[in-house]
């Protein structure tokens, strides 16, 4: 199967302009008679069903949470970027564009960066109106700051909560449409299965997480929007229930699955603290705005960190790159603490961290704006580490926060399963092999607010009085009855270890073979090992009670065995991809300096892999990637 | 520093069970932990007993997503001032505690099972008038609006409700005040919320009622809510409920509109 992105012809500025116009309307009295289910309600999902909803289609809307305002989207601390120039630096559309790009070190659609960054003013708008409290100035102008991998000031933002403002100003405009009767919530309820019809989707299987049931939906058009997969590595910024499920179940049913080793490790977040650890927890990026990144310049310094003379400091970002310095991108940032690291430089008792600190910046602002700034974050810090920021430097070091591949789309969002549309961090498509700060919320609003509403018209045009799918055919039944079967399977074995063992011994050969450096002979050893593991899994995992009441055991149990095999995809794209990008760094390809080395040559393609069966080799179908608006450059932060 | 514990913990197996208190010793707890990570600790014995583990809500670990909340000895999400129950660590206890685990104890949020509760009371009220009529694609230039910046500040304040219900599990009464009140304060004060604000605080200070007891000023959701949203917003919300009852009844109901227009 050939991969047709369906990028509109004509100048990068005019395309969405043109696409827009030229796509199959819905008209108003028609939106009524089709049915569309959206899976998760965070930024993307929350966005699409509310707006869906107010353009009079028929909406079911499904979480696993208690409720839609509880997706992980809220927990996105720093900003969301728009390039609105309200702060007259010489921002632009097309800068941010370029920024985008160059961030994503040029593994990304350069049509839908355009639109991404076409559409991040109208985003600001968008949420403004709704209510959104973002930071104002005195004189009661939008306020903004500036964030890593940018050297222009266009992130918006609300304290160090801007992912929970969104979100709710998403989640109570799909209330008000669930109040007016055009959405239909499922709370509670988890995907489980895509119902396929002659290679189209028509339909999801969920379970019922109260009563067990497992029910049938079908649909003209389902929506994905499911957030990113990475909780494979056991430890990660994720909450704890996300999961690749949804996205796993479609893939598995004939979605491609695109560059999954571009998985993003975030740079500032607190270090573990022991081996009961569940979670990571983030340290907003926007604290490198202020706060100065260093280690002893002797490794065996016993001082504490205060007692360290400037003279006895390495400032290492500031050293190796003056001119971004602590506001490098992601990856920089975290590769290099990693070689602090690694080399011995490390901070703490467990010496797995680097020192943020904000003593110039206290000394400069006063504690005061440093509490306007970042007060949630420091008393988040405090209460974790059991340490006071204010007086001594924080202690940080990288851990997964996001993942750039996801299942492939094309530019209308659509993936090459017709009637599947994929949406926010669950699609692969706008931030390349790296993602750049406050653009995971910009991307999550495009495309729910804007983009879907669009381009899903275009294909539901096609199916104008056809009536929704039956929840009688031969599709749904089968899909039902191998729902059923593998919830036995987990049921059955009452082996003699639980999930989290397993997820974390996952975890742990995710992170040592294809975390912030991979190779060659790493790689082949964690494809062997989660195979076996996934063989173990099957035989031997313990979940107790049973299938039809609320078991939180067996919904791990099932998230877990779609990241087994996620895992060994992962590691198999990753070993196949023989160069360095973005959040992918492969030790083989490097710059004598150490720096990521790209081949663009024989790697300027996205990767989509076709799904052949736990734990076989996946096919590859590879998506050519055209620069025609930027020179391709190796990235250079110094 | 590692602790030994007596742990009482409110066990239920759904709805129509009655229920009961189960006595756990754990062990070697690490004073770092979190509260929820000392339940995975326990949860893990258990499964290593062959017996169910206990079932909590619980999503984003770092205070707010509003998932998790337990009853710590009587108080909802434990003793640590402005902290949810995820972010309250094992430092604050000490070794040879007793320490009793309870979920949400109100009838307008259900047991599900064991410590997990049925929140969706919260989300009625919202549905009822917690969102500015705001259509995609209508919205003019953000800083054409301004809004000064105590205003956005105090909007903010009250918009940091994370929905979690500690402020009805911690009142005598059950009341719905304080969440009612945070999101009308968060909405009513801003520019944007004025034209629906007295149909809003109608129809949401209503519909709580529907579901909540009545508040009788005892400020213990205050005390409880690890956001620390002000009871100030509840005499805010009464004061505009009032208002729009005085207010010319047209204005105070929805007007339907869907078969206007040629």
């Amino acid at each position: 199967m050939t991969l047709n992105s369906n990028i509109p012809e004509g100048p990068l500025e005019e395309k969405w302009t043109s696409h827009k116009f030229n796509t199959k309307l819905v008209a108003p009295q028609n939106r009524r008679k089709f049915e569309v289910i959206i899976v998760g309600t965070g930024l993307a999902g929350g966005s699409a069903a509310a707006t869906l909803g107010e353009m009079g289609y028929n909406v079911k809307v499904f979480c696993f949470q208690d409720s839609p305002r509880r997706a992980h989207s809220i927990a996105a601390q720093g900003g969301i970027n728009a390039a609105k120039n309200y702060k007259n630096d010489g921002d632009s559309v097309h800068r941010l564009f370029y920024d985008t790009i160059k961030g994503g070190d040029y593994r990304a659609r350069e049509a839908n960066v355009h639109r991404l960054a076409e559409i991040s003013v109208q985003i600001i708008d968008q949420c403004v109106s709704q209510g959104v409290p973002f930071a104002r100035e005195y004189g009661g102008l939008l306020d903004n700051r500036s964030f890593g991998g940018a050297q222009v000031s266009r992130t918006f933002y609300a304290r160090g909560q801007t992912g929970q403002q969104l979100l709710l100003g998403a989640y109570q405009a799909l209330e008000r449409q669930i109040d007016a009767g055009s959405v239909k919530m499922y709370a509670r309820h988890e995907m489980l299965d895509l119902v396929t019809e002659n290679g189209r989707a028509v339909g999801i299987i969920t379970r019922d997480l109260v009563s067990g049931q497992i029910e049938r939906h079908s649909a003209h058009a389902v929506v994905l929007a499911t957030g990113g997969y990475g909780n494979v590595f056991y430890l990660s910024t994720n909450a704890k229930g996300s999961n690749v499920t949804a996205a796993w179940r479609a893939h598995k049913k004939g979605a491609y699955f695109a560059n999954p080793c571009y998985t993003q490790i975030h740079p500032t977040c607190i270090p573990v603290s022991g081996d009961y650890q569940s979670k990571l927890t983030l340290m907003s990026e926007s604290l490198r705005n202020d706060g100065r990144i260093w280690v002893p310049k002797d490794k065996n310094d016993k001082r504490a960190p205060d007692q360290i003379p400037e003279a006895d400091r390495d400032y290492y970002l500031e050293r190796i790159y003056p001119s971004f310095a602590n506001l490098v991108p992601r990856d920089v940032a975290s590769r290099a603490a990693k070689r602090m690291v690694d080399d011995g430089y490390g901070v703490g008792s467990l010496k797995n961290g680097v020192h943020l600190d904000f003593k110039t910046a206290l000394h400069r602002l006063g504690r005061n704006v440093i509490e306007q700034r970042y007060g949630n974050l420091f008393d988040m810090y405090a209460n974790i580490s059991g340490e006071d920021p204010y007086t001594q430097p924080m202690r940080i070091y990288p851990a997964v926060h996001y993942t750039m591949g996801g299942l492939w789309v094309d530019y209308n969002l659509m993936s090459n399963l017709p009637g599947l549309f994929v949406l926010g961090e669950a699609n692969f498509s706008d931030h390349g092999a790296n993602r750049m700060g406050a653009s995971a919320l910009m991307q999550g609003l495009a495309d729910g607010y804007f983009v879907l509403p669009t381009t899903i018209a275009g294909e539901l045009a096609n199916h104008l009085n056809q009536p929704a799918p039956s929840t009688d055919s031969a599709a749904f039944v089968e899909a039902e009855a191998g729902v059923r079967e593998q919830i036995n399977r987990l049921l059955t074995p009452r082996g003699t270890r639980s999930v989290d063992p397993f997820h974390k011994e996952l975890g742990h050969l995710c992170w040592d073979y294809c975390g912030m450096a991979r190779n060659k002979a790493g790689l082949e050893t964690a494809i062997k090992e989660i195979d076996t593991l996934r063989q173990e899994f099957w035989s031997d995992v313990r979940v107790l009670g049973n299938g039809e009441s609320l078991n939180q055991s067996l919904e791990k149990a099932g998230r877990v065995a779609d990241f087994l095999e996620l895992g060994q995809l992962m590691c198999q794209d990753a070993l196949h991809r023989e160069e360095s990008c973005g959040g992918h760094f492969r030790e083989e390809h490097q710059t004598p300096d150490g720096e990521a080395q790209r081949d663009d040559e024989n790697f300027a393609y996205a990767a989509a892999w076709e799904y052949n069966g736990a734990g076989k080799s996946a096919t590859l179908h590879k998506e050519e990637l055209v620069f025609e608006n930027v020179h391709l450059a190796q990235r250079s932060y110094k | 520093m590692s602790l030994n514990l007596l742990l009482k913990v409110w066990r239920q197996n759904g709805p129509n069970d009655e229920g009961r208190f189960e006595t756990y010793s754990p062990n070697d707890i690490d004073e770092d932990m979190s509260f929820l990570e000392m339940l995975d600790v326990v949860n893990e014995d258990l499964i290593a007993q062959n017996k169910e583990p206990i079932a909590f809500d619980h999503d984003c670990r770092e205070g707010i997503c509003g998932s998790c909340g337990v009853v710590i000895n009587g108080v909802p999400h434990g003793p640590k001032k402005m902290t949810t129950t995820c972010q309250l660590h094992m430092r604050n206890f000490k070794s040879g505690d007793t320490i009793t685990v309870e979920p949400w104890r109100s009838t307008s949020f259900p047991v599900i099972k064991d410590l997990v509760v049925d929140r969706s009371a919260f989300d009625a009220i919202i549905q009822a008038g917690g969102h500015i009529a705001a259509p995609t694609g209508a919205a003019r230039d953000g800083n054409e609006i301004l809004i000064p910046k105590p205003v956005a500040d105090q909007a903010f304040e009250a918009a940091a409700c994370i929905g979690c219900g500690a402020c009805v599990a911690a009142c005598p009464n059950g009341a719905g005040q304080l969440f009612t009140a945070a999101k009308l304060a968060h909405l009513n004060l801003l520019p944007q919320g004025q034209p629906e604000r007295w149909s809003r605080t109608v129809a949401m200070v209503d519909t709580m009622e529907e579901y909540f007891g009545s508040c009788t000023n005892y400020a213990e959701c205050e005390a409880a809510c690890p956001k620390g949203i002000s009871i100030d917003f509840i005499a805010k919300m009464n004061r505009d409920y009032l208002k729009a009852k005085f207010k010319d009844k047209r204005s105070t109901t929805k007007i339907d509109t869907s078969e206007a227009g040629g």
